[in-house]
């Protein structure tokens, strides 16, 4: 059992899968320096410039050379830096590298991690705190990952870098130093979601920072004498369906919150599969909890404005249990 | 001392052998792309095709120079740069017809043609996506510490999207065994190249990134395979990137389906002319080669394509769950479709 923060736990995933597979390199601007986040510090010096790349800043040129490194047999990890900064490379992830497999023939596979860190952080304006994650679960051919906490971090990112798909994986820009205890060196299923909390009356289903925001929403309802169950889904593509299901079944109740705008978000690809498969099991609606469709501002109590927080998390899930 | 083209072979130290061959598969290309064609009209092919008649000699003078293990990613116009890397006509024109045995198994098509088994990363129906995937390959050798070259040919309407800039970049600041070829054919889709582009061209923006870059005639497939051999074996030795402009012209239209009305029939009139099959016999002719033998040649590629369409049009269709393989190995789609 060690305990480390959320950054540190997928730099000791990359550092251990590096160790372990000598294809695996990563490539971005400024990694040479840690990351703009401090999030690959110390790799440079254990790995050298080879296989832990500066880049200039061409984020088109960064993912399509690693489209055309994956299809040569390596393993690049590419940083995107901020998640707003990989639209600059879409017809890269989204033409080729989710497209090479299939239209080849299945010729060959694109084995690269895409890591686009996400969402609201100090201050960030429009540019550099968007959530658009549910963008790439559109896109045959992608995985999509948004780990929680440091111990998923680790272990879903070791499974990113081994897999062969192509990976979108998003990590949240406010969780860089959440501390936790990681309890195993071994990877973590992609397309699994984990229960955080067992319970009857509702589910909460969520993922990445607002897995938070659904815990400390939870704690006030059990303190109210609810029981709910806490899900944090953790791969949104494929998204586990069967244990989502099977919460839903139990509680009759499902909150999907997010903190990307909620309009064509992933909490309507959920709500909507839940409606369909489970209606005659609901007790109450599907509800949907996520950002109004307003950019993202810089004032504090402006971005605040957008903000999906606990306390309308029990707020919506007391409504509910009225139901 | 610069040989005159026009004068004799032997005053040239043309290597006949190695000409031949060069005659032969820039006919077994035009026929490819003539039978490509008729299938078009016959309604067998269905989706977009881009022939490459008239610019064969780069196809031919590009691929001669490289190793079946080196890498080429080319464009939308790609089937003779495949011919050429040494893919099988039979499987290619069974993928233009999207049938069992296609090269992608019927799921890619014409602009999707590839045969990763002779380092032919495949067609890409982006201008300009195959710089960067070329650039991904070559640093991917040179990672691995390889003595392969990655080579890429694009369209001149390429050069003015970004990835020429930042793939290009890329290369040089990597210094990666790539190769870049631009097959300058002055037309991008259907509008003439420099009304839409500004500055001294594709070689004068490759040398500003630090390329050594050369103008060609892509048309002599004598010059050009000089060229490139040239390139490719400066590259191979450690050289880092180069840049070819070829220049070249589109005898047909930019589709099947596009009826050129852009261009003055005299224009293509002439150009057929320069076409780099009938300039190659010629300049054969005048070494001694006999004309059968560069008819048999001719030919010989008719009757080879005629029976790779004939054999394509008795094909199967794909299996229906073939729709369904090859997306991803986590969520697949024959579990995970919805």
């Amino acid at each position: 059992m060690v305990t480390m923060t959320y950054g540190e736990a997928a730099k000791n995933a990359l550092h251990e899968e590096m160790q372990r597979d000598p294809t695996v390199w990563a490539l971005g601007e400024d990694l040479r320096r840690g990351g703009v986040f401090g999030q690959y510090k110390g790799l440079p010096e254990l790995y050298g410039p080879d296989r832990i790349s500066d880049a200039p800043i061409s984020e088109a040129a960064i993912m399509g050379v690693a489209v055309g490194a994956a299809l040569s047999g390596t393993r690049p990890v590419v940083e995107m830096r901020f998640a707003d900064f990989a639209l600059c490379a879409v017809d890269e992830l989204v033409n080729q590298a989710a497209k090479a497999r299939y239209m080849f023939g299945g010729q060959a596979k694109v084995p690269i991690v895409v890591r686009e860190p996400m969402g609201m952080w100090r201050s960030s304006a429009a540019q550099h705190s968007q959530s658009l994650e549910s963008w790439y679960t559109h896109i045959p051919g992608l995985v999509v990952v948004c780990p929680s906490s440091p111990v998923d971090n680790y272990g879903l990112l070791k499974s990113a870098i081994r897999c062969d798909d192509p990976v979108v994986y998003m990590e949240h820009k406010n969780l860089w130093a959440l501390e936790g205890e990681v309890d195993n060196n071994d990877p973590l299923p992609l397309g699994r979601c984990r229960f955080l909390r067992k319970g009857e009356d509702i589910t909460l289903v969520s993922w990445s920072a607002t897995v938070h925001e659904a815990m400390a929403a939870a704690e006030t309802l059990t303190g109210e004498g609810a029981s709910v169950e806490v899900i944090d889904l953790r791969t949104l593509w494929p998204w586990d369906k069967e244990r989502v299901f099977d919460s839903v079944k139990k509680t009759g109740r499902l909150i999907v919150a997010h903190e990307s705008v909620q309009a064509g978000g992933f909490g309507a690809e959920i709500a909507a599969t839940v409606s369909d498969v489970l209606f005659g099991d609901l007790k109450a609606p599907v509800k949907r909890l996520g950002a109004p469709r307003v950019p993202i501002a810089y004032a504090p109590p402006l971005e605040d404005t957008v903000r999906v927080t606990a306390v309308m998390i029990a707020e919506c899930a007391r409504a509910l249990m009225k139901e | 001392m610069t040989a005159d083209p026009r004068a004799p072979a032997a005053a040239r130290n043309l290597d006949l052998d190695r000409l031949l061959a060069h005659h032969k598969l820039m006919w077994r290309i035009r026929a490819f792309e003539e039978a490509a064609l008729r299938a078009n009209t016959e309604k067998l092919v269905l989706g977009a095709i881009h022939p490459s008649i008239g610019q064969e000699g780069i196809a031919v003078g590009v691929c001669s120079n490289l190793r079946t293990d080196d890498i080429l990613a080319s464009t939308h116009r790609g089937h003779g740069h495949t011919l050429a890397k040494g893919a099988n006509p039979t499987a290619m024109m069974r993928e233009l017809l999207g049938r069992e045995g296609g090269t992608s198994h019927g799921k890619g098509g014409s602009m999707h043609i590839a045969d990763f088994s002779v380092g032919m990363l495949g067609a890409n129906g982006v201008v300009a996506a195959n710089i960067h995937i070329t650039a991904g390959a070559a640093h991917a050798i040179k990672l691995r510490g390889e003595d392969r070259v990655a080579c890429s040919i694009f369209g001149d309407g390429a050069i003015n999207r970004g990835p020429f800039l930042e793939g290009l970049n890329w290369a040089k600041v990597f210094e990666l065994p790539a190769l870049f070829v631009c097959e300058d054919n002055g037309y991008a889709s259907t509008t003439r190249t420099a009304d839409m582009t500004a500055g001294k061209g594709p070689a004068a923006r490759a040398e500003a990134i630090g390329l050594p870059a050369m103008e060609v005639d892509g048309n002599d497939v004598v010059a050009l395979d000089e060229a490139v051999r040239d390139a490719v074996a400066a590259i191979r030795a450690g050289g880092g990137p180069r840049f070819i402009n070829a220049k070249t012209y589109r005898l047909t239209g930019h589709t099947a389906a596009d009826p050129d009305g852009y261009r003055a029939r005299d224009d293509v009139a002439a150009a057929w002319k320069r076409c780099p099959i009938t300039r190659l016999a010629q300049a054969l002719a005048d070494a001694g080669v006999r004309g059968d033998q560069l008819a048999a040649h001719e030919r010989d590629a008719i009757e080879e394509m005629d029976a790779v369409y004939d054999d394509a049009k008795a094909a199967p269709w794909p299996p229906l769950d073939r729709a369904f393989a090859d997306v991803q190995d986590i969520g697949d789609p024959r579990k995970d479709a919805y």
